[in-house]
């Protein structure tokens, strides 16, 4: 009877110091996985070309999550995170280039083009009604010419030629 | 006439479009340029036995400063490791092996380039496996880039001329293959 009270003593106090370990783990790393992935899958994996930090599968991947949690922990901005690993592994690392440098053609050449092909096919077509004003037959402020006229004109181009 | 003026109207409105296609054209032309010389050098080979180095900086975990410039006269063994690279532990043993036996000529140096790593992890690999030699992180892989480092271990030997003696992909499996390899940048 006595050595059933303390198996039950050593059960008790099993129980109470189980959910407390896990809370003290727990408040070791308050970042949870989701916070990290956030902000990995904005970042490639630079040794497996195109995928993402949050589902690369590799030890190194792997490694640059912890890194990204102990840097949340200490209380780093995602900016300051971000340049961060731009700094240590090249701009590559990153799923949106910063613009500086040689990226910057990224942002400002394809725009650039899609508004210079823009005037061109808006000076090409042309607008319906500029299309009639840029080249009228006759001047509006200008009377017809009657048929005699023109009858005229084709005889004196006809003697000019002769 | 009326029909002479209307066509001189004609050419001046067709000119202006003609002049900004002609800036189109050169600007596509350029980036189609540009992004071919990216793939180029995207695609260009490890760099050949014989070919100049360019000058390159590691900064050791420790803060020293190695140049390629100032070690001119110098054999360099350049290895790019990383401590989540499978072979690199017993290859790194295998050089720090050979470290201890030249070091003390003087007129070999060995630089660890830690590739694409975390500071903790790479400091706890070097202390794990005893290794001595100079070791600091590739900043912006930018070292890797010029030696167009695919994969971890490479070994590069840079003779006393400053030209590419030998390449090592994979990792050393003994003490005599560095040896061999250091004897032909001798």
């Amino acid at each position: 009877m006595k050595q059933l009270k303390w198996v039950t003593l050593a059960l008790a106090v099993i129980l109470i110091l189980i959910p407390s370990t896990i809370v003290g783990a727990q408040d070791e790393s308050p970042i949870t996985d989701d916070e990290v992935n956030a902000l990995a899958e904005e970042l490639y994996c630079p040794v497996c070309e195109n995928v993402p930090l949050d589902v690369c599968p590799t030890k190194a991947c792997a490694q640059w999550r912890d890194l990204i949690r102990e840097k949340i922990e200490l209380g780093w901005s995602e900016k300051q995170i971000k340049e961060f690993f731009a700094e240590q592994y090249g701009d590559q690392v990153m799923a949106v280039p910063p613009r500086r440098g040689f990226n910057w053609l990224i942002y400002v050449l394809p725009p650039l083009v899609v508004l210079i092909g823009m005037v061109v096919v808006a000076r090409v077509i042309g607008k319906p009604g500029k299309i009639s004003a840029a080249a009228p037959l006759v001047e509006q402020n200008e009377k017809p010419a009657t048929p005699e006229e023109i009858i005229d004109e084709i005889e004196k181009d006809l003697r000019r030629k002769a | 006439m009326t029909t002479s003026n209307s066509s001189a109207t004609t050419g001046t409105k067709k000119r202006f479009p003609v002049a900004i296609a002609v800036i189109a054209g050169v600007v596509l032309i350029g980036l189609i340029v540009l992004f071919a010389l990216q793939m180029k050098n995207a695609k260009q080979d490890t760099l050949e036995i014989g070919s100049e180095i360019p000058d390159f900086t590691v900064t050791t975990f420790s803060g020293e400063t190695y140049q390629k410039s100032q070690l001119a006269g110098k054999i360099i063994l350049l290895n790019f490791w990383s401590s989540w690279c499978a072979t690199c532990d017993e290859e790194g043993a295998i050089l720090e092996e050979v470290w201890q036996d030249v070091k003390e000529y003087g007129d070999i140096v060995f630089i660890g380039v830690n590739y694409v790593d975390t500071e903790k992890d790479s400091l706890a690999f070097l202390e794990k496996y005893g290794i001595t030699f100079p070791n600091g992180p590739d900043m912006g892989s930018r070292i890797s880039r010029m030696f167009k480092v695919e994969a971890v271990p490479e070994t590069y030997i840079i003779g006393r001329d400053g030209r590419l003696a030998a390449i090592m992909i994979g990792a050393f499996q003994s003490a005599e293959e560095i040896y061999t390899a250091l004897d032909m940048a001798d």
